[in-house]
């Protein structure tokens, strides 16, 4: 056969894909029918990722709550403390967080009295009396049962170090030596991400 | 028909989000079958602890009850 009625043959009969056999077939579907049952008996727990950067009375207990609660859902969960966030790990300053009206309309007082002298201090007994009245769990007592739980607390190495504080002033239980990557990984492997 | 509980939370006067918390803990505690009886005293409870249990793997509502001042919730844990 010359090179020309070679090249006429492949023109003539173009390329079929060969059909699989019926054991071949068999065998894809048994393959694809155990990576199935592998992903619904996936019982790796769901993930919550929560990044705190408030270190004010009122916004140190939404990530203490939602955290405490997706752990009681069976959630993994992980809080990255941030900047003012760390506040809420710092054993000293966590039974001392305050509370502003300035800059708050919700607050039943104007930007303008809010701002004098003292006047922090006089909101933030006023709503530690409220939280006391209500028994609404302490941002202390919502820590230790979030630690409980197996809640992952991290303090933001770089903030630590910029607000100069020692690493033996947090919580016990508190995990040091993480940076953003860390926050970053728990939250592209997490299913929940909040940003308080 | 009451269910027969197998131990009893009291979380009266607790808030948000402690029943539900202080719920797990002691389902936890407890073994597949038995029933965890949690009195409370938090309104939101009603819905806290039906939504916790639905989405929770391992725990089934088996039945709520509003009484004049104190909620009570019955949950059966169903697996480890």
């Amino acid at each position: 056969m010359s090179a020309d009625e070679s090249a006429a043959e492949s023109a003539a009969a173009p390329e079929t894909v060969e059909a699989p056999s019926r054991e071949e077939l068999a065998a894809r579907i048994d393959e694809l029918a155990d990576q199935l049952a592998a992903t619904e008996d996936d019982d790796t727990p769901p993930k919550m990722a929560i990044v705190a950067t408030k270190g004010t009375l009122d916004m140190a207990y939404p990530p203490l709550i939602l955290a405490s609660t997706a752990a009681a859902f069976g959630f993994d969960v992980t809080v990255f403390h941030t900047f003012w966030g760390l506040e809420i790990l710092h054993e000293e300053n966590a039974s001392d967080l305050k509370l502003s009206s300035v800059g708050n309309p919700s607050m039943p007082v104007p930007n303008l009295v809010a701002a004098l002298p003292g006047m922090d201090r006089m909101t933030t007994k006023l709503m530690e009396r409220r939280i006391e009245e209500n028994d609404t769990a302490t941002i202390e007592e919502l820590i230790e049962t979030s630690l409980d739980m197996g809640v992952e607390l991290q303090a933001c190495q770089m903030t630590i170090d910029l607000l100069g504080y020692d690493e033996s002033e947090f919580y016990d239980g508190v995990t040091v030596g993480v940076g953003a990557a860390t926050a970053v990984q728990d939250m592209a492997e997490a299913d929940v991400q909040l940003l308080v | 028909m009451t269910p027969n509980p197998t131990e009893t939370l009291d979380v009266k006067g607790e808030n948000c989000p402690m029943p539900v918390v202080k719920s797990k803990q002691a389902i936890d505690e407890l073994e597949v079958d038995d029933v965890l009886e949690v009195l409370a005293t938090d309104p939101g409870s009603m819905s806290d602890m039906a939504g916790w249990a639905e989405t929770m793997p391992g725990v089934e509502l088996i039945e709520q009850e509003e009484g004049e001042s104190v909620y009570t919730h019955y949950v059966r844990k169903i697996a480890q």
